[in-house]
């Protein structure tokens, strides 16, 4: 029984880790692609600093 | 509705609704999740394992929500040339291939200790992978027309509007066909699963709902900052 339990938690466990990394990886990702263009278009509007290979 | 479409006053609408959305999601997301792994019981015939239900079944509804939504969003763009139509359908194809690969991942480690195997090619699982190839082929379809010019959003707009075709079967393909996966445990106004069960998934899905607008509002805020950089620099170029 205790057996069969440790097993049952270990798909519990792997399934949830999947799960939040790749939310966690979308968030972030979508996030970091956000700031990055409005600061992008900023930048060219003059509001802001040209970075390195923005033109 | 016709007012949202305007770019100016949905960037001004975004811009207080995405880390609203993003807040209130990831809270009641991880207050679903931790109830579920934490408080909620253990199923008499699944054990443990039922646990998995608090993740997959969200992801599931919004890797099929969000293909639902790009059909919404391709009708608009092609009968009412709404300008920000197009824009809301790309940015919804990534989240929605994301968490159909969630829902088959997930799904895949529940099937092992439940059904006693990762996979089966049966209506269920092979429509929802359909479902993931077909927000891959968006996707390329979609980076395509967009550096060919405007004119070929049409292509995209029109695989948007015929892939829905898949969602139905989805949904469907527990009842047409023998099946490994148990029927719908929820439908409108009822539900076959006790009350320390479902309470708790309703919460996770509402909480994943709200994530999945934040990461489409923010992944249209993108798309447009880049379409007025590039629009920008193309009239510095021609002065």
């Amino acid at each position: 029984m205790t057996h069969e339990a440790l097993n049952q938690w270990t798909y519990v466990i792997a399934a949830y880790a999947v799960g939040l990394a790749g939310t966690a990886a979308l968030v972030l990702q979508s996030w970091w692609a956000m700031r990055r263009a409005e600061a992008r278009r900023d930048a060219v509007k003059g509001k802001g600093p040209v970075r390195n290979g923005e033109s | 509705m016709h007012g949202f479409a305007n770019p100016a006053r949905f960037l001004r609408m975004a811009r207080w609704l995405t880390p609203l959305l993003l807040a209130l999601g990831l809270v009641l997301a991880g207050t679903a999740l931790a109830w579920g792994v934490f408080v909620a019981p253990a199923d008499v015939l699944q054990g443990e394992t039922v646990r998995i239900v608090y993740l997959h079944v969200p992801t599931a509804w919004l890797g099929m929500g969000g293909w639902t939504a790009i059909a919404v969003a391709s009708l608009s763009e092609l009968v009412w040339r709404h300008p920000l139509a197009g824009i809301a359908a790309r940015a919804v194809a990534v989240p929605g291939a994301a968490f159909t690969a969630l829902c088959l991942v997930t799904g895949s480690v529940w099937g092992r200790p439940a059904w006693g195997t990762w996979w089966v090619w049966d209506g269920r699982l092979t429509s929802m992978l359909v479902l993931l190839f077909l927000y891959l082929a968006y996707t390329a379809l979609a980076d395509a027309a967009r550096r060919d010019g405007e004119g070929a959003s049409r292509v995209p707009a029109i695989f948007g509007l015929v892939g829905a075709v898949n969602i139905p079967i989805i949904h469907y393909s527990v009842l047409w066909w023998n099946s490994l996966h148990q029927p719908p445990s929820i439908a409108l106004g009822q539900s076959a699963m006790a009350p320390e069960f479902l309470v708790p998934l309703l919460v996770s899905t509402v909480g994943f709902s709200l994530l999945f607008g934040a990461l489409v509002l923010m992944r249209m805020r993108a798309i447009l900052a880049e379409q007025q950089a590039e629009a920008r620099l193309r009239r510095k170029a021609m002065a």
